[in-house]
């Protein structure tokens, strides 16, 4: 009995086992032994610091990964602004089948594939496109409008593509939060804004942060919606990392470029949650 | 019974093995660009020898990549360019000889399969046969900016805000013959490659105020054309001639200093498993009535004697409007890239696209 | 003296039923007032309404006096203790008291002082810093009401706040709610469908059925003097029998159940006659028990029988009776004297009331 209690226990993680050694851990090794060889001459590779010492002395790598990170982090505020007011109405004023229908009407962004999505913003935004014509149809603006190719195209699609994860978690801690608690916030004489900062947001706050990690990370590892949206100027980190890959075939450089942004992500992400004094059991807790 | 079952399980793992095994000895992993491998033309190979075709298009830098990951593996024949085998092959391994008695030099332009044989020659080996060929110039709207003729003009302030090209090696190229210097001639000598490209660099963050967008892939550049957003851009000839099609005002010029010329060719990956079915699909399609087929699904010529007998009249009437017998002397051919240069333009492309 | 609250003709409609329907009562300041009813009688709808939270139909609520219609939630001098007590899970109980000070805006070092005065005063000091999951139920319970009463509201509401403790804490709380609302000398006002919350705690006790009141009157007034049939059959246990009028004399009407009984009851003043269906209901501990009929002379109601069953319950423990004709069982308390102790199933048995325990309504009004 005990010796078949712990197959069925292999058994189970199995699965598990083989998609972490398989699909996370054997790649970043392997990503990690890339980043760490120095191309010498034709096929001769050395072992150093070479590519991790590129990135911090080329200023372009490192203003670039700023610009990402910074843009991220705004983009992820954006969200939360827009996502906080939407998730609240879902989870605590729509009832029944208004409650579904809006729920689903954030998910229908995600039946088509990002690159639709993002094509669909170009149509709309850009100078022949629906909004400028509609503006100047209307008699707001005289000759075309671009807003295209600018970052806060970047941040339209960013937010827009982002919604969704951000919208779940809070919906799921407001649900959490008794419409009882609310009353007696008021009820003990608090208006709407201290209600809102004393009572709702500390509630939300597991699901405002889990949101935001999500998000944050979604946008910094975003390729898609800055190449496509963004201006002339517009370089991404994740670009970088691409064109080192497939337009350089410098595996080297790439690889170590993926790493310092899985790691200084998370450096932001831990610094985010230390600054908000949150912790990630709370959070996942 | 557990043994049994294990037993009966590996049975089944190895049959299937062998029999995916067997089964792909027929089949050609074609890796290629879009439109080099119509459905009809694979129908019609598939039914004379019985071979199955799977296509997988693809560009230069990504089907380098992806043979690089696995090492020459997972495709039977791919398409690079020919500046995109002797370096790669140098530094990566991922091709395999060509067996050049396996393939009918009777089909082929004997000046182009002399000269790619030329170019993808590796220790002796020769890596490439030549298949379709090309240029890359300038798309122009005749009507609204005629005075466009090179590609230094596009940073003219008569068409400011309405141009547009990619961030990629053709432009540094192209810009630089523009500039009157000579890229290709300084290939072999990195310090002298250096000094053309920083002045390039220098020119193209001085035009960055006067260009829309760089366009990353061909839908976005017809997109822009268009819509009229753009009206002249670096691009490729089929591109302008699609153009043409729709709206007579627009068409490939030939730049003042040459349009660049490129040829794809085929390549046997390292790891091939095909190399039968592949010469068989080499030699397919370089039959003319079948090249023809390929040049009307792709817009460009191929390499296949005789095949312009069977090109249709309005294709070749638009070559002929865009390249005059004088701009078809001044191609500048790409010679094979040495490893290497490809860090120099990154740096050079890098630093423009963040310029402000 | 003007009474601390006082709702007239409150109506609130949703679509179109009405929840509460023309509802009126006032109550004195520094007294217990319950309502008490079924689930969906609206009770909480009357609560929220005095809290602010749903707004009246028509009707007017005054708090001392002054009408409070249009004065939102927030600003209202009436405080609510809720179902589950609705305490802030992420603050600790200092802070959760604390709350609606802070709110009024008055200075940290006297909140703290008006927190602690408070804890000592629910009996809990020295607690403060402590999470609100670290307490027990009956602790809980305790800070809810502590943290509207460092408010020193005109009106307590309390929206059946015992429902989620186990029993025996309930009964404990009983005791000290009713302590605390001393303590605190604050009208309270109690929604409950328990009717024994509400007999132990209250002044006075309104009995709701259906959106409207069918008695308000102090606890021994409802249990012995049901105005109506509802009231009568939902404040304490009775048997109840459904007959028609026979006889009627004066107070009196001897009345013939459906199932063949009959009996004499008293009509207490209400308007039946001769042919009406009623309604008797004869509570368990108005019948007498006896082993002979003679003890049972002075009874007008006596009922010969057999014990059928006996539920021992302690000090309230009972026996139902089958009268020899068979045609009705009947639940009757045992005295604690120990004179029954040996009465076993199947026993002979004999029972009897006095007319005027026999309440008799007319059928049809509950």
């Amino acid at each position: 009995m005990h010796r078949e209690a712990k197959l069925g226990l292999i058994l189970l993680l199995t699965p598990l086992l083989l998609w972490l050694v398989l699909l996370i851990f054997i790649p970043h090794i392997d990503l990690f032994l890339v980043s760490m060889r120095e191309r010498v001459g034709v096929g001769q590779y050395d072992l150093s610091f070479a590519n991790y010492l590129t990135f911090f002395q080329e200023p372009l790598y490192l203003v670039t990964f700023l610009r990402t990170a910074v843009m991220s982090i705004f983009a992820t505020i954006l969200t939360l602004l827009i996502g906080f007011p939407v998730a609240y109405y879902i989870a605590k004023m729509a009832k029944g089948r208004t409650q579904s229908a809006l729920f689903l009407l954030c998910l229908v962004p995600f039946w088509v594939s990002e690159l639709v999505r993002t094509f669909g913003w170009m149509i709309l935004l850009r100078e022949t496109g629906i909004i400028s014509n509609l503006l100047q149809s209307v008699g707001l603006a005289n000759g075309p409008v671009e807003m295209l190719y600018n970052d806060a195209a970047i941040m339209v699609g960013l937010v827009y593509t982002s919604m969704l994860f951000m919208v779940v978690p809070l919906v799921t801690t407001l649900e959490s939060l008794p419409d009882e608690v609310v009353e007696a916030g008021y009820d003990l004489g608090g208006n709407g804004l201290s209600v809102l900062r004393e009572i709702i947001i500390p509630h939300a706050m597991p699901g405002i942060v889990s949101g935001s990690i999500v998000v944050f990370m979604l946008c910094l590892g975003n390729y898609l919606t800055p190449t496509m949206l963004g201006g002339k100027e517009s370089l991404w980190f994740t670009e970088l990392i691409y064109s080192q890959f497939i337009v350089r075939f410098n595996w080297e450089l790439g690889a170590a470029f993926g790493f310092l942004l899985l790691i200084l992500s998370s450096v932001i992400v831990w610094g985010m949650l230390r600054l908000t004094g949150q912790s990630l059991e709370k959070t996942m807790g | 019974m557990k043994n049994q079952s294990f037993k009966l399980s590996a049975t089944i793992a190895v049959a299937a093995t062998l029999g995916a095994g067997a089964a792909s000895a027929d089949t050609l992993r074609l890796l290629t660009w879009g439109g080099y491998a119509p459905e009809e033309v694979v129908a019609k190979f598939e039914a004379e020898t019985g071979h199955t075709v799977e296509v997988t298009k693809s560009n230069n830098e990504e089907m380098i990549a992806k043979l690089r990951a696995t090492g020459g593996g997972g495709f039977d024949l791919a398409q690079p360019s020919q500046d995109r085998i002797a370096g790669p092959q140098e530094e990566f391994g991922i091709y395999k000889p060509i067996d050049l008695s396996k393939i009918d030099a009777s089909l082929f332009i004997p000046s182009m399969l002399d000269a790619t044989k030329g170019n993808t020659t590796v220790g002796g080996d020769v890596y490439g046969v030549p298949h379709v060929w090309g240029t890359s110039g300038l798309v122009v709207d005749t009507a609204k900016a005629s005075m466009v003729q090179d590609y230094t003009d596009l940073c003219a302030s008569d068409v400011a805000g309405k141009v547009s090209y990619r961030l990629k090696r053709p432009t540094l190229i192209g810009f630089a013959y523009s500039m009157g210097l000579d890229p290709f001639a300084a290939y072999g000598d990195a310090a002298a490659y250096e000094d053309i490209m920083k002045q390039v660099e220098a020119k193209l963050i001085e035009c960055k105020a006067g260009v829309k967008t760089y366009w990353g892939g061909g839908d976005e550049l017809m997109g822009l054309m268009r819509s009229g957003e753009v009206v002249a851009s670096m691009a490729w000839d089929t591109g302008g001639w699609k153009l043409n099609a729709d709206n007579a005002d627009i068409t490939f010029v030939a730049p003042a200093s040459g349009a660049l010329g490129w040829v794809d060719t085929f390549v046997l990956p390292a790891k091939g498993k095909a190399d039968d079915a592949a010469y068989a699909w080499i030699n397919f399609v370089m039959q003319p009535e079948v090249a023809a087929m390929i040049t009307a699904a792709a817009g460009n010529f191929t390499a296949s004697k005789g095949a312009d007998a069977f090109a249709a009249d309005d294709l070749k009437a638009r070559y002929q409007a865009s390249f005059p017998a004088e701009a078809i002397d001044n191609i500048k051919w790409y010679p094979p890239v040495p490893a290497g240069l490809e860090a120099i333009e990154g740096g050079v492309l890098d630093r423009v696209k963040a310029a402000k | 003296m003007t009474p601390d609250l006082q709702c007239t003709n409150l109506t609130k409609q949703f679509g179109d039923s009405k929840a509460v329907d023309n509802v009126s009562f006032s109550v004195p300041a520094g007294s217990f007032f319950s309502i008490l009813g079924p689930s969906g009688c609206g009770k909480t709808t009357i609560m929220r309404m005095i809290a602010g939270f749903l707004e009246p139909t028509s009707g007017d609520i005054q708090i001392k006096g002054n009408s409070v219609l249009n004065v939102p939630p927030n600003k209202r001098h009436v405080n609510m203790v809720f179902q589950h007590l609705a305490l802030f899970p992420m603050m600790n109980i200092a802070d959760n008291i604390g709350y609606g000070l802070r709110r009024a805006g008055m200075h940290k070092k006297d909140i703290g002082l008006k927190v602690d005065e408070a804890l000592e005063r629910i009996g809990l000091p020295g607690i403060g810093h402590r999470r609100v999951d670290e307490l027990s139920g009956g602790q809980k319970q305790r800070v809810a009401i502590a943290r509207c009463m460092v408010l020193e509201p005109d009106v307590l509401l309390l929206d059946e706040p015992l429902g989620a403790l186990d029993l025996k804490l309930r009964e404990h709380m009983k005791v000290e709610l009713k302590n605390l609302q001393a303590a605190f000398d604050t009208t309270f006002v109690y929604i409950t469908h328990d009717q024994s919350e509400a007999l132990v705690m209250s002044d006075n006790i309104a009995v709701m059925n259906a959106g409207r009141f069918e008695q308000v009157g102090s606890a021994q007034d409802l249990y012995y003097r049901p105005d109506t049939a509802f009231v009568a059959g939902f404040v304490g246990d009775s048997n109840r029998w459904s007959g028609k009028v026979v006889k009627q004399d004066g107070g009196n009407a001897l009345v013939q159940t459906t199932s063949g009984l009959t009996l004499r009851g008293a009509t207490h003043g209400r308007a039946l006659s001769e042919g009406d269906t009623i309604d008797a209901f004869v509570r368990p501990e108005a019948i007498r028990i006896a082993h002979n009929a003679e003890e049972l002379a002075n009874f007008d109601n006596q009922i010969s029988g057999t014990v059928t069953s006996i539920l021992f319950n302690g000090a309230a423990s009972r026996v139902m009776v089958r009268d020899t004709a068979g045609h009705e069982e009947v639940a009757v308390n045992l005295p604690q004297s120990g004179e029954f102790a040996n009465l076993s199933k199947g026993a002979p048995i004999h029972i009897g009331w006095a007319s005027d325990q026999a309440n008799c309504f007319a059928a049809g009004a509950a």
